[in-house]
Formats: structure tokens, C-alpha cells, sequence
């Protein structure tokens, strides 16, 4: 096909992993791949963003205290009527990439896929990849209508890789007036302190289920993946109990993650937690339910009591330092 | 101030789910059940209600087919009454179809804030609250992780990837909640008792006004190609901890190399 945007979230000029993956994904199927990005420090991604693809970045600039979805899709339409809409626009599945693609997909009046982990080319139009029931099948989606057909991806699907490419060429868009639509806004904003990797970007990522017992058991999730360089991970159970934020949650609901190793301490492996660690390279479980899923798809499985096999996994791994 | 809360009607999750083969719909028969993503927003909703000193608390549905049992698992926590967007036209509708529905019922429940979980348990789109809101010209603040109403503004703690933004928001509003931030309560035998008679208001889509073609199967511009079964992984070693158990995931962690 002809043309495929994707929108780049970045932070102080520094593109998050998932703009890259879009990108790479992107020059697979279209002659030409456009990034669209926003915020303080924008352009400063064209190096990175050239180098995975993008012949050109439409800058849409500082947006202030506003949040994202109602600036960028209107941003995103008014570059459509300028330019021309593209086959496709690749959107990730973030907080902000999904309020813009809500956002643009009712103002162009187009469907949106989301939650995609694989794309493929049939006959000039992408067909996307979903994983259901748990990951257990695949389901194969295409849009029937006109285009533009607008892609919600989960980071991880693909692999960043760079090209040859130079910069992209950047190009400062003017955003429209937005309205009411755009009338929330942000009063301050709140770092959490973490201390150690991101969970979607940890090489070890260890995680916390409904077998810890308690909501202060969690303590020993936290501090072996300090002791292992890790983030902390948690099932949905334990989110929606509210032992810990849905910032830490592994899952089809929460983050998918990738690491070296996956360490799931008292988690079954319920098909909602499966579809976002199996593609973890290395398995381990601990868990006292020998017939638990997560066991089938264990590299090592650990029949036990996360309260006692924790602990001495904790003391053995602090010996060895 | 008059709260509304989207809720869905799903198969049990942790029930056997599978697909049409023809259709590749979910297979939806047999008792539905409230949406566990969905407790949270009622929860909140009748939080802020009572914190308003009483208020109004209507459910928003959807289905194809009548159904109420999961509409009255949230009745008996305490919503008010519902109305139940029902016609056979809406079976298959995609997530924009969806919100333009739920934007109609909303307009005309005359509600100015409208809760919704962030994503569905079974379909997990999570675009139709942000759709309904843009169809609506609404603003709307997803990711919440806790909401307070001063006046006719909106204050919501939004989740993001560093931590959370407090925005501010004013009224009418779409405001999205996460799963365990608040702990909904369980009905009591009073209110289960009570939901039987609170009123469902059922509505067709020619009473919202909307044709049947831009809905369901019909309106549907996005189709299912295949569904195939996944690559699984195979199951590896596995031991009973007999107090030694450590070790072997030490040994695995060595060679591994990430001890």
C-alpha cells in the first residue's frame, strides 16, 4: 500500500519503544510511513523516528494542560483534509493512543481494530492478528469499509528495528480548535517513585497473584525483583482487589510483557494473565495448586507455597551477591 | 447532578466461551452476568451520589435480546433503575456502533456525568466510552483512579505511565474507571430484593432514532477472517517443593544467565 501514519508518543524528545516497533512494522507493508507525534520536545525524535522509517514527522507541537485524545485526533484530522488520508494509521495501545484513536475514529466515522499483535498484507489491505481466550487462538480481522483503517497496537508485537533511514523531515502542523470536547484539564501531574526498570521494558519481571494471601505478601514479589534487577508484576485479581495499582498489571486488561524471564509467584493463569507474559522466553511458577493453567506453560514449575519458597529464594539469591 | 454507568452484560468469564463458527460471534447464550470491570463504576456512581447527599444513579445497556440478570446484579447494589437499548438489529455491533447507541441513550437520560469501566472483559475494545464522548462533543478523562464531583466539576486522579495526572473537568463529562480502585460492594439480600422491582426501561432503536443498518452485523465495517488456534507452549519441569525448591530456581536463574 501507499501510505501508513503512525503516531509516536514521546517523552522530552525521546520515542517511546512502541513508536519504533509501529514504524518498523509499518515499512513492511507502505512505500511511505509518515510519524505523527506531539508534545514538549517532538521534533527532537525525527532522528530516532528516521532511522526506523519515518520519511517525515508532523509536529503537533506543546499541548499544554490538555490531555491528549481530543487535540491529537482533531490534529490528526485536519491533517487528513490537507493531505490526503493515508491506508492506514497505527495507533499504540496506551493510555493516550487509545483515547486518540476513540477520538479520531468517531470523528472520521471509521471503525477501529485494537489490541493488535500482528499485522500481514492480503491483496493491498492489512489483515490484524488478536489473541483470544487467553492466547489460545488467533483471530484475523479486516476492515470492510473505506479507509483510513485505523490500527490500535499492543507494544511488544513487533520488534524495533532500525533502517538506513535519515531524519524525518519535520513539519509543524496547526492544531484546530477543539471545543468543548477538549475541556478537561490537567492541574498538576504525579511521578511515581520506581525504583528499578519499567515492568514493559524489564529483562526479569517478577509477579504477584491471589496465592500471596495477603496484600502486605506482596512486599516479597516487590523484593525479589529488586534483588533480581526486575519490576514487579501483579495478576488482575490482585489489582481489582486493590493490594496494588493497575499500573503494575500483567494481562490481556494490563501490560503485555517480554522478558528474559517471568517469574509468576501464586498466579494460576487465568487466560486474562496468560496472553500478556507467554511470550516471556523463560517461565518459572510457583504456585501451591498443582493443577493450575500457568504449570502447562511453565518452563520450571514449582509445586509449593509462594510464603516458603519466596523467602529462601530471596536469602539464597542475597548469599550469592 | 445525574450519573449514568455504562455496564455490560457478558457470558462468566471463567465459564467455557467460544465462537460461533459461522459468525465467529461470541457465543452469548445462557445467563449473562454484570461485567466485573463494570462494579467499579457503580460503585463510584452511588459513592457520589451519596457524597452529593442523594442523587440519581441510572445504568446504560446494551444487548440484543432482553437480557437483565447481569443489569440487576448492579440494581441490587443500589442503581436507582436502567434502560436497556434491546433490538435483535444491534447482534455483532462493533465498538463505534456501540457508542453511537450509548451516546443516544445517554442524551436522552438527560445524564451530565457518565461512568464507564475502561475496557470490557470480553470484548477488551476499550474505545467505546472515548467514541460516545466525541459523538456527544463531550470531554471525557479515561483511566481513573479516583473521581470526586465539587459543584458541576469533574476531579479525576488519571492513571499514565509515570503515575497519575489530577485533572479537572467540567460537567457534562465521560469519565472512565479502573478495575480496584474502589471495593464494590455486594448486594444485600434487601437489595437483591429491591432490584426486582426497580424499573428497566426497555428501548428499541427506532425510539433512539437510530436506522439499522448503522448498527450491528449491518453497520459493522470490520469483519472476522479466520480464527485459528495459537502456538502454545509446552509445559516444562515441574517439582514439589520439599523445602528445597529454591535451588532449583537458583540453578535455572544461573543457567539462564540472569544470576
Amino acid at each position: 500500500m501507499e501510505k501508513i501514519w503512525v503516531l509516536a508518543e514521546q517523552k522530552e524528545g525521546e520515542p517511546a519503544t512502541a513508536a519504533l516497533e509501529m514504524l518498523t512494522a509499518a515499512r513492511r507493508f507502505a512505500t511511505s510511513v509518515e510519524a505523527i507525534s506531539y508534545g514538549a520536545g517532538a521534533a527532537g525524535t525525527a532522528a530516532a523516528l528516521g532511522e526506523h522509517g519515518a520519511s517525515r514527522l508532523y509536529d503537533l507541537g506543546e499541548l499544554g494542560d490538555s490531555l491528549a485524545g481530543p487535540r491529537v485526533a482533531a490534529g490528526i484530522a485536519a491533517l487528513i483534509e490537507a493531505k490526503g488520508a493515508p491506508d492506514a494509521v497505527f495507533l499504540a495501545q496506551s493510555y493516550d493512543g487509545r483515547d486518540v484513536a476513540g477520538r479520531l475514529s468517531a470523528r472520521l466515522d471509521r471503525p477501529v481494530l485494537t489490541n493488535v499483535v500482528g499485522l500481514a498484507d492480503e491483496g493491498g489491505s492489512l489483515l490484524s492478528e488478536h489473541a483470544i481466550f487467553g492466547g489460545t487462538k488467533v483471530l484475523k480481522a479486516k476492515f470492510s469499509g473505506e479507509g483510513p483503517a485505523l490500527f490500535v497496537i499492543r507494544p511488544k508485537s513487533f520488534a524495533a528495528e532500525p533502517s538506513a533511514g535519515e531524519a524525518a523531515a519535520v513539519e509543524a502542523v496547526e492544531l484546530p480548535e477543539t471545543g468543548q470536547s477538549d475541556a478537561a484539564k490537567v492541574v498538576s501531574r504525579h511521578e511515581e517513585e520506581r525504583s528499578g526498570p519499567q515492568l514493559d521494558e524489564a529483562a526479569v519481571v517478577v509477579s504477584g497473584g491471589r496465592g500471596l494471601g495477603t496484600a502486605e505478601s506482596y512486599s516479597l514479589v516487590e523484593e525479589l525483583a529488586q534483588l533480581l534487577n526486575g519490576a514487579a508484576g501483579a495478576s488482575r485479581a490482585i489489582v481489582d482487589a486493590g493490594w496494588v495499582p493497575y499500573s503494575h498489571q500483567v494481562g490481556q486488561t494490563g501490560k503485555t510483557v517480554k522478558p528474559t524471564v517471568y517469574i509468576a509467584c501464586g498466579i494460576s493463569g487465568a487466560t486474562q494473565h496468560m496472553v500478556g507474559m507467554k511470550s516471556s522466553k523463560h517461565i518459572i511458577a510457583v504456585n501451591k495448586d498443582e493443577s493450575a493453567p500457568i504449570f502447562t506453560i511453565a518452563d520450571l514449575g514449582v509445586v509449593g507455597d509462594v510464603h516458603n519458597v519466596l523467602p529462601k529464594l530471596i536469602e539464597a539469591i542475597k548469599a550469592k551477591k | 447532578m445525574k450519573v449514568a454507568v455504562c455496564v455490560k452484560q457478558i457470558p462468566d468469564p471463567a465459564g467455557e466461551l467460544s465462537l460461533d463458527p459461522s459468525t465467529h460471534f461470541l457465543v452469548r447464550e445462557g445467563k449473562l452476568i454484570l461485567d466485573d470491570s463494570d462494579a467499579y463504576g457503580v460503585e463510584i456512581a452511588l459513592q457520589l451520589a451519596e457524597a452529593a447527599g442523594g442523587g440519581d444513579v441510572t445504568l446504560l445497556s446494551m444487548a440484543p435480546n432482553g437480557e437483565t440478570s447481569g443489569l440487576r446484579t448492579a440494581l441490587a447494589m443500589g442503581a436507582g433503575g436502567a434502560v436497556l437499548v434491546s433490538d435483535p438489529a444491534l447482534a455483532g455491533s462493533d465498538a463505534l456502533s456501540t457508542a453511537r447507541v450509548l451516546a443516544e441513550a445517554v442524551r436522552r437520560s438527560g445524564a451530565d456525568l457518565v461512568l464507564a469501566a475502561t475496557e470490557s472483559t470480553d470484548g477488551y475494545t476499550g474505545t467505546t466510552p472515548v467514541q460516545m464522548a466525541e459523538l456527544l462533543g463531550w470531554p471525557a478523562v479515561t483511566f481513573a483512579k479516583h473521581v470526586e464531583v465539587e459543584g458541576d466539576t469533574v476531579k479525576v486522579n488519571r492513571q499514565t505511565e509515570a503515575g497519575y495526572d489530577e485533572v479537572s473537568c467540567p460537567l457534562p463529562a465521560v469519565v472512565t474507571v479502573t478495575a480496584g480502585v474502589v471495593e464494590p460492594r455486594y448486594p444485600s439480600f434487601k437489595g437483591i430484593m429491591a432490584a426486582r422491582s426497580k424499573p428497566v426501561e426497555e428501548l428499541s432503536l427506532s425510539d433512539l432514532g437510530i436506522d439499522s443498518s448503522q448498527v450491528g452485523r449491518e453497520g459493522s465495517r470490520q469483519e472476522i477472517v479466520s480464527v485459528e488456534e495459537a502456538e502454545q507452549r509446552k509445559a516444562g519441569e515441574i517439582v514439589t517443593d520439599e523445602g528445597d525448591a529454591h535451588e532449583k530456581i537458583v540453578a535455572y536463574l544461573e543457567q539462564i544467565k540472569v544470576l
